[in-house]
């Protein structure tokens, strides 16, 4: 895995995408040749002052030639800060980190198609993974959930592609009433996905995740899920983002983000 | 420019640290950080068993600093001399071994096992950490308790002839009891100050935000409280004192110092910027030189008050 650095990165853009939802680009060719689908980034979100302290994790949305783009949402005032950076200025971004989309296991084991089932801004690594799949001539399948028709992101773009775009709402302003796992669950007991030579990637809310996974389970499909946690370094120093999995509590941002869906404890991980 | 500070029967090549448990065990910020230029390093505390740590979430950032409760997860002292020491002794920065355990037994267990001729330049004593249960003290932490400090303390000292820091709590009503107590039982520093137990609730929710419930706050919000508490210390006791607390820039270095801290420890900035040592080092020799000060050891206790 390449060295984490510090960069000072160049913001190329930083514009709303969706209600509450903010995707910047950022020039830096080291981060652009070192990172990989499913690894993320830490940004300072001002280079001054304590409040906020810390960075924020962010995941790697997008991965060009000499730039990264990270989607983001709104939920407090670092990411509020950072909605707020304009064009031209300097960041600091602390990466690649975390471990990535096992690649090989979609590969190597002649995977045919991917299923991505995101919740929200969890579609931010994700479409990484469907562009870095895409352009190796793989079959991908997208499951989209947010709250409302408002939020939902990256459907336009993904279709472009060809890609299969399913949206679900929960208050049915756009597409599926109800969960994201709702359709994807149906979807596999009428069998319109075959399980065989199937692989299933996801980010959302952890309950979003327990539920697939459990699906994903039971159908015999493999999944991997990418976490979020509150995390303070991010690189494995401080054990601060430990998840409970069935070997004991492993690290977010160290040991995943990415994990094997039936590696996670569920019961005490998939309230939260 | 002099920057060494001799701390016990060790000189350092400057009084800049990093704090226990911000840090790893170094080979985590390889390649962001010169290590051998850290004036030295404290190791993630280490205990005689494994500890798995407490349950998630263990941090949450508050304004202006981060409120934990990891738990003191670690793999254990065995482990740590095969998989962790090695690396860290190869740094060429000099290594304070951060050790705890939940009765002295435990803790001259450790100091042990790191006696002889590996043994580190120090071992710092942690007695307060407020995410763990302990036995033998009616107390929650042991560095609430004069008389287990000075147990503890005496039954390490048994067992290493390395130097040995206490490091202290601020969760008590007088410091200067309990570092007086470390003093007589042959410590030969004390370091303060530990994070300040606190908690963090989501209304919504109508839940704490940690899994642990309560944590310990750390980071720039406790520098006045840990200030105080160096002075304090220093006007009370003849050993040296580390300053620990919210240490973010080289002038925060020097407050610790006027204070009366002979070294200090970076902790919370580590987590923040990982190369923020480096910055923070840069910034306390700028200081010294715009006020014309060419030894950094004089710098200790020259609060004008």
């Amino acid at each position: 895995m390449a060295q984490k650095k510090i960069i000072k990165g160049k913001i190329l853009s930083n514009k709303q995408v969706a209600k509450d939802h903010f995707l910047m680009e950022i020039e830096s060719a080291y981060l652009a040749k070192n990172s990989s689908p499913g690894q993320f980034v830490s940004v300072r979100v001002r280079e001054k002052g304590t409040d906020p302290l810390l960075r924020i994790p962010l995941g790697v949305h997008a991965i060009k030639k000499k730039s990264i783009k990270l989607l983001y949402k709104v939920v407090g005032e670092g990411t509020g800060i950072l909605s707020s950076r304009k064009k031209g200025e300097a960041i600091s971004v602390l990466g690649p980190l975390g471990n990535g989309f096992d690649l090989e296991a979609f590969y190597g084991n002649d995977y045919k198609k991917a299923v991505i089932v995101a919740g929200g801004h969890g579609i931010a690594p994700l479409y990484a993974l469907a562009e870095e799949l895409l352009s190796r001539k793989k079959q991908v399948e997208v499951f989209f959930g947010t709250c409302s028709g408002e939020h939902v992101l990256c459907a336009k773009e993904l279709r472009a592609k060809g890609v299969k775009v399913r949206v679900a709402t929960e208050d049915g302003t756009c597409g599926w009433k109800g969960y994201v796992t709702d359709p994807l669950k149906e979807a596999l007991e009428k069998g319109k996905i075959k399980t065989a030579g199937t692989m299933i990637f996801a980010c959302g809310p952890r309950p979003m995740l327990a539920a697939l996974s459990g699906d994903a389970g039971k159908f015999g499909i493999p999944a991997q899920v990418s976490l979020d946690a509150y995390m303070a370094c991010g690189m494995g120093a401080c054990l601060g983002c430990a998840v409970r999995t069935k070997s004991g509590y492993k690290m977010v941002c160290k040991d995943g983000p990415v994990f094997d869906a039936q590696e996670i404890d569920w019961k005490t991980e998939g309230g939260r | 420019m002099d920057l060494k500070v001799k701390i016990g029967n060790v000189t350092f090549k400057n009084p800049v640290w990093v704090a226990s448990g911000t840090f790893g065990y170094a080979e985590e910020f390889e390649g962001l950080v010169d290590l051998k230029g850290v004036g030295a390093i404290l190791t993630k505390t280490v205990t005689l068993k494994e500890r798995e740590g407490n349950p998630p979430p263990r941090i949450v950032e508050t304004p202006s600093g981060l409120l934990n409760s990891i738990g003191l997860e670690n793999k254990g002292i065995g482990y740590f001399k095969k998989e962790k020491y090695p690396f860290l002794k190869k740094t060429g920065a000099p290594v304070i071994v951060s050790i705890a355990g939940k009765d002295k037994k435990e803790f001259a267990a450790c100091a042990e096992e790191l006696s002889g001729e590996d043994a580190p330049e120090a071992i710092e004593i942690n007695l307060s950490c407020p995410n763990v249960q302990h036995t033998g003290t009616r107390y929650s932490l042991m560095a609430q308790d004069p008389r287990a400090t000075e147990s503890i303390i005496k039954a390490v000292r048994e067992k290493t002839s390395s130097m040995l820091i206490a490091k202290l709590a601020p969760n008590v009503t007088d410091i200067t009891e309990i570092a007086r107590a470390a003093e007589a039982a042959g410590a030969d520093a004390v370091s303060a100050v530990n994070t300040y137990m606190g908690l963090m609730i989501d209304a919504e929710k109508m839940k704490p935000v940690l899994g642990n419930v309560v944590g310990g706050l750390s980071g720039p919000a406790i520098k006045p409280m840990a200030l105080k508490a160096v002075r304090d210390i220093y006007r009370s006791v003849k050993i040296p004192v580390i300053g620990i607390g919210g240490i973010m820039t080289g002038t925060d270095v020097a407050e610790f110092m006027l204070a009366g801290a002979s070294a200090v420890q970076v902790g919370t900035a580590n987590l923040a910027d990982p190369d923020a040592y480096e910055r923070i080092l840069q910034q306390f020799k700028e200081y010294l030189n715009k006020q014309g000060i060419d030894r950094a050891k004089n710098l200790t206790g020259k609060l004008r008050a």
